[in-house]
């Protein structure tokens, strides 16, 4: 019998949110908005396997034992890798933003539909 | 708790995807944001929480002041018939291998990383981090002494997607010269 | 938005009380990376939020006149270099001599400000050049972009 995760489930509804978006939409900041939408799910996805049941944040107080820390906190690896993956995505949305600013400036529109000419 | 934010999350993402006003979708963009910010928080990761508000902050800023006031800010909708089609067939298909994927993850709240047959470098950075580099705050530990060339090249990144933009929108010849005859 | 002027007398005051109280937090931020949930790149993106705000705030002939505008490309290439450099260091030091050796200079323990090794440096570099480049993307995509349209 197929048994469904609520959680999972939930974070992968939010990815085909977005995925649905690239796919239909025409206009390019639509399109750049459901990309972020995606990025977003993908780190929450990652933050999910990481995590553990009534799990604290992976940073030690003084006074803490540390077999207390290593059973208790959640996993600390893919909390450094989606830090490194949120600010890649900045980057990536702002390179997006950059082109969008420069079709509209060529052909007056957002919408990618109406862009024909593409000789030099 | 978790999966009440994420209802909310879904809600104000299905806003944004379908509202015609262009400056109230980039609005509940900010509002996938901020939700997934306090979703982190409830998942004990501080560190990537306060990064996120601060991402959002910065991409609202950007959206609004170089798109929203140099458009119209209501956009016509057309609906092709063959697109949704098409979408539906991806998203369709696309549902059936996750599907066969999610019963594969583990349950929820039982951390892959710290299974019982399965190589745990997670565990080695928890128990090493106080005595092998001194800092109490691991994520940073993992970011700046175990992983360092990962951070050296995700700086590299930022840095060339910056002169990206700037070769993108610098002028050309062509459009100085058209804007002098003008 | 067709003046440069900035907003208006209110925004701008409070803008100048603030200003202090972010600059400090967003050093504060950074230093203290290694003991408690921030770093660099949180620490670096505070410190470009101050002055997005002073852009913002005081409209862009304003800022201008305040900041030596093109500066930024300097400070992202002072960070990415400091960075480099320390991770080289550690590289052919060897990671372990060169933690021995700066906690030895600092004669630091745990759960103090100054121990932790190289990191204290690294998160100062780090939040450097995250903070140039942040600036940097406001910059080239909002100010760049308005003068081609009001031209």
């Amino acid at each position: 019998m197929i048994s469904l995760p609520v959680t999972y489930s939930l974070c992968l509804v939010l990815f085909f949110i977005g995925l649905y978006g690239i796919v239909t939409k025409k206009n390019a900041v639509k399109i750049i908005i459901s990309i972020i939408i995606m990025e977003n799910s993908v780190n929450l996805f990652l933050l999910l396997v990481g995590y553990r049941k009534d799990g604290i944040a992976p940073i030690m107080t003084e006074g803490m034992s540390v077999e207390k820390f290593v059973s208790g906190a959640v996993d600390p690896l893919t909390q450094a890798m989606v830090l490194t993956s949120i600010v890649i995505g900045l980057s990536v949305v702002a390179l997006m933003v950059a082109i969008a600013i420069r079709i509209y400036e060529r052909f007056n529109t957002f919408d990618v539909s109406e862009i024909k000419d593409l000789k030099g | 708790m978790i999966e009440l934010f994420l209802i909310l999350n879904i809600i104000a993402a299905i806003i944004a995807l379908e509202s015609k006003n262009l400056l109230s979708s980039i609005i509940s963009l900010g509002g996938v944001g901020f939700g997934l910010a306090i979703i982190m928080l409830f998942l004990g990761a501080p560190d990537v929480a306060i990064v996120q508000i601060l991402v959002e902050v910065v991409l609202l800023i950007i959206l609004i002041r170089s798109t929203i006031d140099r458009d119209h800010t209501r956009i016509k909708c057309h609906k092709e018939f063959f697109s949704l089609v098409t979408g539906g067939a991806f998203l369709g298909v696309m549902l059936i291998f996750v599907i066969l994927a999610l019963q594969d993850l583990p349950q929820f709240g039982t951390a892959m990383a710290f299974g019982p047959d399965r190589i745990i470098p997670s565990l080695e950075y928890l128990s090493g981090s106080l005595s092998e580099t001194g800092a109490p705050n691991v994520v940073t530990s993992v970011l700046l002494d175990y992983r360092g060339y990962d951070t050296l090249g995700e700086a590299t990144v930022l840095f060339a997607a910056i002169i990206g933009a700037l070769a993108i929108l610098r002028k050309t010849k062509a459009e100085k010269k058209s804007k002098d005859e003008k | 938005m067709k003046n440069n002027k900035g907003m208006t007398e209110i925004v701008k005051t409070i803008t100048s009380l603030v200003e202090p109280a972010i600059l400090l937090y967003g050093i504060h931020i950074t230093l203290y990376g290694h003991l408690t949930p921030g770093g660099g790149f949180a620490g670096g993106m505070i410190l470009a939020f101050l002055f997005i705000l002073l852009f913002i705030a005081y409209g862009k002939d304003e800022a201008f006149k305040k900041l030596k505008f093109p500066q930024e490309h300097i400070f992202d290439s002072i960070g990415i270099i400091g960075l480099l450099f320390l991770l080289s260091m550690i590289f052919f030091a060897g990671g372990h001599y060169a933690l021995e050796l700066i906690n030895k200079v600092y004669s630091g323990r745990a759960y103090h400000l100054f121990s932790a090794g190289p990191m204290m440096l690294e998160n100062i570099a780090i939040a450097v050049k995250v903070g140039a480049s942040v600036f940097m993307v406001f910059a080239v995509l909002s100010v760049f972009g308005k003068e081609k349209k009001n031209d």
